[in-house]
């Protein structure tokens, strides 16, 4: 094993943005065709250390970088995009970078399309050459077929569900010619359990066939099943590179975050309780991707509620069709009052509050202050906040400054102050800010979707822990819907588990593994791992 | 060096060109020997006049249909009103405050109607909303040829039909905010009454921004889908802030009008959106983000370097009838500089 040489060697690279060092002395070394982990908290710099390897134009903007990178052996000074793809590396991305209108084969093809002669192109040359459909077609189902799909060629990309489109894109990169090396940026995050199964058998694949992948993820349970090695990085440092089966996911969590991870224990207090809160009756949602079809689901006063599921099974749907961002109908009974549906405003008024998945997009007004970010709904819904000089009405700058300097602190908001812009704000704290603008409005219950998607680890305990001290210290009914199943049932009292957009049962959140799995399972395969 | 490149950076390089720009043509004026008296008297003169114009759009930019290009449905509505007080023989305060007033029901039913068709283009608001100008400058120039007006003062002299193409306010309320509280300084004459009254538009378009409703509609502008997540009505929203910039659209060309004394008919009205937009744009706002400042800040600007640079130019290239040309190329140049910059500034 000594002769074989390394495929990716970045040596000692440091490079700091504007006088802050981000990088202070990274290195990496990737076998060939082995799957090699790396891991590091959000801002722990390993987007910069790919966007090195991946000569990303922000680099050299910024004045470059120092340390060396050697691909098989050979120093290379990686300067555009186009050299890294000359070089054998390919980037499966984080968001997708795929043409919504165009169908796979085309997408997988892109630039890159095999060309056959017809009479105006033996005149006019190559330029005039027309498209090899058939061999687009070949290309394309092997590259599918090689990752396991069972889907058509020329199916529309847009409309394919967000675990398709990340294996479009892997098909696209293992298409290319002379591909020695991938990169996964976190290819994970936006896949169900299933699905990233499936990714990682996907990526076990390719790393047989020779190809080498660097798989970078949060998800640790991953990086044990997956990877051969492992580097951990932390703020920019070299931490640690060890061989998987020498370690564990606690020294990994650890080294990652410098500090012990503890898991949550509560005090599970609510089996004596047994009124209901919320009566959910018959709910259907048209959410795209996501709509429930007969939700049948009772939320007791005080308890943790976890709603889980798959991706695409409707989970997401329930929270956002009481809420009313999207088309629903069925009968929604809050505290004896039907809460009208398809109607936020009313959702509001009814005090039920809500922390959207999508926390840049429904959450945030990203270039406004954390303070006002807190405030919105109330002042337009409560008319809080508000102060009357004279016949005008304006806003209460001091209340709001203060209820935000209290949520800042309570839920330990890492800011430079309450008029700091949102979009600074690293993803737990943006996380927290929603939160404390669902609060803001004295929720009686609240409903958080995806509490900890994209953020790491140790902001995720963080946000976990601030769901249960709502839920204890002020016995506020929390329903938290996510695609962790382990993050739920380090928190909540019952689990509902969402299939085909009905609930398809209940339970303990101390239930064995096999009953959850079960509940999942009756409408995918691949789940027996439960 | 790198400390005068920060301070740049922070004023905003786009301003920091135009201003630099500014003093140039200052300079070349000096030498040129021209009356600084009267370029400066002018500059506070075209500043005051112009001011309620960018005003017109911040709550556009605001609400989210971006820069106002239709604003002269505004100046129509406002024109209309004007036309209207002249032909009461309404004079002085009470003429004026009359066509303010009266502009307003204009203004609302207008901008109202532009509002509900904005609302069904999003995301092509602003190439909508040039053409929705273009088109209603037509129309009514052939209202102004049937509208049943019968003022001596506004009819064409011959045949006595139909609106002249300037109708002059003298007799009227020519000059009658410019004129208020005026006074000379070292030969500048300063028309305090009209800074006065755009001062005060200002003051209440900012304490507007920070009201509950001015919050909700500048959620929907930035964000629609979280401000129909926190209960705003988005549409409402970008309806009332059209109407809200059609209005001061309408009182813009009568200040304007007030202080030029002349209401201009046809096609006059075609270039209404040119100057505004110009001026908030260099003043640094972006076609989803403003502040008072940069309204201020760039009408400024944007006149002051048209004011100079007519006789700046005219001088340069002697030629008769150059000047004009020269103040078209700039003020479109400054358009489309200020437009690839529209990233605006933070």
């Amino acid at each position: 094993m000594e002769n074989i040489k390394p495929v990716l060697e970045m040596i000692d690279i440091k490079k700091s943005y504007y006088g802050n060092q981000v990088l202070k002395g990274v290195s990496l070394k990737v076998m060939p065709g082995e799957i090699h982990a790396l891991c590091g908290e959000n801002g722990a710099g390993k987007s910069t250390l790919m966007n090195i390897l991946f000569g990303m134009p922000v680099i050299a903007n910024t004045g470059s970088y120092e340390g060396t990178i050697k691909i098989n052996s050979e120093e290379k000074h990686i300067t555009t995009p186009r050299d890294a793809l000359k070089a054998g590396i390919g980037m499966v991305h984080q968001e997708f970078m795929l043409i919504p209108g165009f169908t796979i084969e085309e997408n997988v093809k892109l630039n890159r399309e095999p060309l056959k002669d017809n009479p105006i192109s033996k005149v006019l040359g190559n330029s005039m050459k027309s498209l090899d459909h058939e061999k687009i077609r070949k290309d394309t189902q092997a590259a599918l077929d090689q990752l396991g799909m069972d889907i058509s060629p020329d199916e529309k990309v847009e409309g394919l569900p967000v675990g398709y489109m990340q294996f479009v894109e892997i098909a696209r990169e293992i298409d290319k010619d002379g591909v020695q090396l991938l990169v996964f940026d976190e290819p994970t995050a936006v896949l169900t359990e299933s699905e990233a199964d499936r990714l990682i058998q996907a990526m076990k694949a390719l790393s047989e066939k020779g190809i080498a992948i660097l798989f970078i993820t949060h998800r640790l349970d991953e990086v044990m099943n997956a990877s051969q090695h492992i580097t951990v990085i932390r703020d920019g440092q070299f931490v640690k590179y060890m061989a998987t089966k020498d370690t564990n996911v606690t020294e990994i969590a650890q080294l990652m975050v410098g500090r012990e991870i503890e898991v949550i224990e509560r005090t599970k207090n609510n089996d004596s309780v047994n009124e209901i809160v919320m009566q959910i009756n018959d709910l259907h949602v048209d959410m795209p991707g996501e709509s429930t079809k007969g939700i049948n689901l009772e939320i007791r006063k005080g308890e943790i509620l976890g709603i889980g599921g798959l991706a695409g099974q409707g989970k997401i749907g329930i929270a956002n069709g009481i809420m009313g961002l999207y088309p629903a109908k069925g009968k929604i009974v809050f505290e004896g009052k039907e809460v009208k549906l398809n109607s936020p405003k009313s959702a509001i008024d009814a005090q039920i509050g809500f922390v959207s998945e999508d926390r840049r997009g429904v959450g945030l007004l990203l270039d406004e202050s954390i303070a006002l970010n807190m405030v919105v709904p109330s002042i337009q819904n409560q008319k809080r906040f508000l102060k009357k000089i004279g016949p005008i009405t304006l806003v209460d700058n001091p209340a709001i400054e203060e209820n935000a300097n209290k949520y800042i602190k309570e839920l330990d908001i890492r800011c430079v102050g309450p008029s700091q812009s949102v979009k600074r704000l690293s993803g737990g704290n943006q996380q927290k800010v929603c939160i404390a603008k669902a609060l803001t409005s004295n929720p009686k219950i609240i409903f958080v979707s995806e509490p900890t998607r994209g953020i790491d680890i140790g902001a995720k305990r963080l946000v976990l822990d601030t769901l249960v001290k709502l839920n204890e210290k002020y016995g506020m009914t929390v329903v938290i819907t996510s695609s962790e199943l382990a993050e739920l049932r380090s928190i909540c009292d019952r689990i509902a588990i969402v299939t085909e957009g009905k609930i398809a049962g209940i339970l303990p959140a101390d239930e064995s593994d096999t009953k959850f799995g079960l509940l999942m399972s009756g409408i995918t395969d691949g789940m027996e791992a439960q | 060096m790198g400390k005068i490149k920060s301070k740049i950076n922070d004023f905003g390089v786009s301003r920091f060109i135009v201003v630099v720009f500014l003093i140039v043509l200052l300079v070349t004026a000096m030498v040129q020997g021209q009356d600084m008296k009267a370029i400066s008297s002018d500059i506070i003169n075209r500043f005051g006049m112009n001011l309620f114009f960018s005003l017109a759009m911040v709550p556009a930019i605001i609400s989210g249909i971006g820069l106002n290009f239709g604003i002269s449905i505004g100046t129509l509505s406002g024109i209309l009103a004007g036309l209207v007080s002249i032909e009461m023989g309404l004079t002085g305060f009470t003429g004026v405050f009359a066509a303010l007033a009266m502009a307003i029901p204009f203004a609302v039913v207008a901008g109202g109607a532009y509002g509900k068709l904005l609302n069904s283009v999003k995301g092509n608001e602003m190439v909508v909303a040039t053409y929705v100008g273009y088109s209603i400058v037509s129309l009514m120039c052939i209202a102004w040829l049937i509208l049943p007006f019968k003022s001596p003062n506004m009819i064409w002299t011959i045949g006595g039909e139909g609106l002249r193409t300037t109708i002059t306010l003298e007799g009227y309320y020519d000059r009658v905010f410019s004129d208020l509280w005026y006074f000379e300084i070292f030969g500048v004459k300063i028309t305090t009454g009209m800074l006065v009254i755009a001062a005060l538009g200002c003051l209440f378009m900012y304490l507007f921004t920070k009201s509950r409703t001015g919050i909700a509609m500048k959620s929907a502008g930035i964000n629609p889908v979280y401000a129909s997540a926190v209960g705003v009505n988005v549409d409402k929203m970008r309806l009332l802030g059209t109407i809200i910039s059609t209005v001061l659209g309408a009182w813009g060309i009568i200040m304007y009008a007030q202080a030029f004394g002349f209401y201009q008919l046809y096609t006059a009205p075609l270039s209404a959106a040119t100057a505004p937009v110009a001026a908030v744009l260099i003043g640094g706002a972006s076609t989803n983000k403003v502040k008072i400042s940069h309204v201020i800040l760039g009408t400024f600007l944007y006149q002051a370097i048209i004011t100079v640079a007519v006789p700046v130019a005219s001088i340069l290239v002697p030629d008769g009838g150059l000047g004009d040309i020269a103040r078209i190329i700039v003020s479109n140049g400054i358009i489309l500089y200020a437009l690839t910059q529209s990233g605006g500034n933070k």
